[in-house]
């Protein structure tokens, strides 16, 4: 039993929808700057953020660097703080899930943490480790973790009962059912987690950035408001909200590949 | 552990006065199962027949060893059994196929749990995919497969650890009335093909006699006892439709609150 491919062409009206939405959500933006309904100090028009998002990409001032330095300094916090949170969080979660010592020691700890904004360590990791890369990445970290522990343990809790038990009846050890059962068990929530803390990190970072930093795409929304500019403001809004949403589309394709053989 | 009666064929499985309740919320006991004494002799293809909530899954597991009774005891080839083990196969109603791992995957894995080589698991694994039939689909995931099929690979799972009983429940519970049937024939071709000792619990009251060398009637309520007992011995293979067979039917039928 081959199955085949069916293609599914999507009506033309509907590929083009999505162009007609931001095509008049730029056009309306543009119209209420430009007719004056909403004073150009208050908000830049679509084309001037254009102009200024081709300009920033060489010119440093007025904010002290150019755009893809700003992009580049978030997407290295975010990716160190993201990658550290997964490393420490899915195996925590996983073993949290499987190991009831472990679950004993580090629920009390981690449910304590948990409800505490990461935005609020920002004062400490000023103290502890100024302004620079270490401390966003701490505070990235703690916003990326919880969401990777939280589904790792799930994803564990929700192995099937009588798979555990099938595979006690061929003789397998704690170890091996862990491994081999739970683990792949909970490989669907944790492609869930990876999406949900990119997303946590991501936010968190500009955050991070909006009070502690000296470049960064944080800090350019920043220094848009301090020097009164709309334009670079909304610039950094935008470049926030497109890359964040590339790093999505990123792991999607990611999760998509890996999880080709299981649909249920 | 001696069982009486030294006489062939020889004995399989003995459960001995099994009893066993369950608590529910704290405090409230449902008595599950009660004096069950069974003997299972080899390579003998045993059905119990019961409506729902009877207690023959629970008396099927606590032979499998995944309960423990309260009292009374189970041994197998004379030694006790205390919990579960790869001498005793086990297929479910819901499948309970690995959904992360292909045909193969799924039947070699109580191989590869016990550390047993790649090549000779793989060997060991294809002959039992073919025996059920699923030669073609080896590398196919479970949510590729029908219903029938999905149970044809539980039921080369349980083969493939060369236990010394399967122990099926209500396999085919989920499948469609047509292929229940075809696959209560392939049962019996698969039995015939590989003799093994096997305890079929079923509530459907023409696949026990299609399939049994004898049926255990259970009460039609908790808790479970057997009721009655019938050797079938009618030539396989058996027609569902054959005179004697829907004459024995009827005589069971008259036995039990069960109608089906």
């Amino acid at each position: 039993m081959a199955y085949e491919e069916i293609a599914v062409n999507k009506p033309l009206i509907l590929k083009i929808l999505p162009f007609v939405s931001v095509g008049a959500f730029l056009l309306l933006w543009e119209w209420i700057v430009v007719s004056g309904t909403v004073p150009s100090v208050l908000l830049a028009p679509p084309s001037q953020v254009f102009t200024l998002f081709i300009n920033k990409l060489s010119e440093p001032n007025p904010d002290g660097a150019v755009l893809a330095v700003h992009a580049w300094t978030s997407l290295q916090e975010a990716f160190l703080g993201y990658g550290l949170s997964l490393l420490v969080g899915i195996p925590l979660g996983l073993a949290m899930g499987w190991f009831k010592v472990v679950e004993g020691l580090a629920r009390p700890i981690f449910e304590l943490i948990r409800p505490i904004p990461p935005i609020a360590w920002i004062p400490l990791t000023v103290f502890w480790f100024g302004i620079g890369l270490t401390g966003k990445v701490f505070i990235i970290w703690i916003a990326g973790i919880v969401p990777c522990v939280i589904n790792a343990y799930v994803g564990v809790r929700m192995t099937q009962p009588a798979l555990i038990q099938m595979a006690r009846t061929y003789g397998a050890t704690d170890w091996q059912i862990f491994c081999q059962l739970c683990i792949p068990s909970a490989l669907p929530m944790i492609f869930g987690a990876l999406q949900i803390a990119l997303a946590y990190c991501w936010t968190n970072l500009v955050g991070a950035e909006l009070l502690a930093a000296d470049t960064g795409l944080g800090y350019l929304i920043t220094m848009g408001g301090r020097l009164g500019r709309p334009d670079i403001v909304v610039l950094g809004m935008i470049s926030v909200g497109i890359s964040g949403a590339i790093l999505g589309f990123i792991i999607d394709c990611i999760e998509k590949k890996l999880l080709a053989g299981i649909r249920r | 552990m001696t069982t009486a009666g030294t006489a062939c064929p020889p004995l399989k499985i003995h459960c001995e006065d099994i009893s066993k309740t369950f608590i529910q919320k704290g405090h409230i006991g449902v008595p599950v199962v009660r004096d069950i004494n069974l003997d299972v002799e080899e390579n003998e293809f045993l059905v119990v027949l019961g409506p729902g909530q009877c207690g023959k899954s629970t008396l099927l597991r606590i032979i499998a060893g995944l309960e423990t009774p309260d009292t009374g005891y189970v041994t197998l080839d004379g030694d006790p059994v205390t919990g579960p083990g790869p001498d005793r196969g086990l297929v479910f109603q819901g499948y309970m196929l690995f959904a992360w791992e292909t045909v193969m995957g799924n039947v070699e894995m109580g191989l590869k749990l016990r550390g047993i080589p790649k090549k000779e698991r793989q060997a060991i694994a294809r002959h039992y995919i073919k025996l059920v039939g699923l030669e073609d689909f080896e590398k196919h995931y479970p949510h590729q497969l029908s219903g029938g099929m999905k149970q044809r690979v539980g039921i080369a799972r349980a083969y493939a650890n060369s236990p010394k009983v399967m122990l099926l429940d209500e396999p085919f519970g989920q499948l469609d009335a047509q292929t229940r049937m075809y696959m209560q024939h392939e049962t019996a071709r698969i039995w015939e093909h590989e003799k093994r000792t096997v305890i079929f619990v079923t509530n459907n009251i023409d696949e026990a006699l299609f399939l049994a060398d004898r049926i255990i009637l259970m009460e039609g309520k908790l808790p479970g006892r057997i009721k009655k007992e019938y050797v079938i011995d009618f030539p396989r293979p058996r027609d569902h439709a054959h005179k004697s067979i829907l004459e024995l039917r009827a005589v069971i039928t008259a036995e039990t609150e069960l109608v089906l």
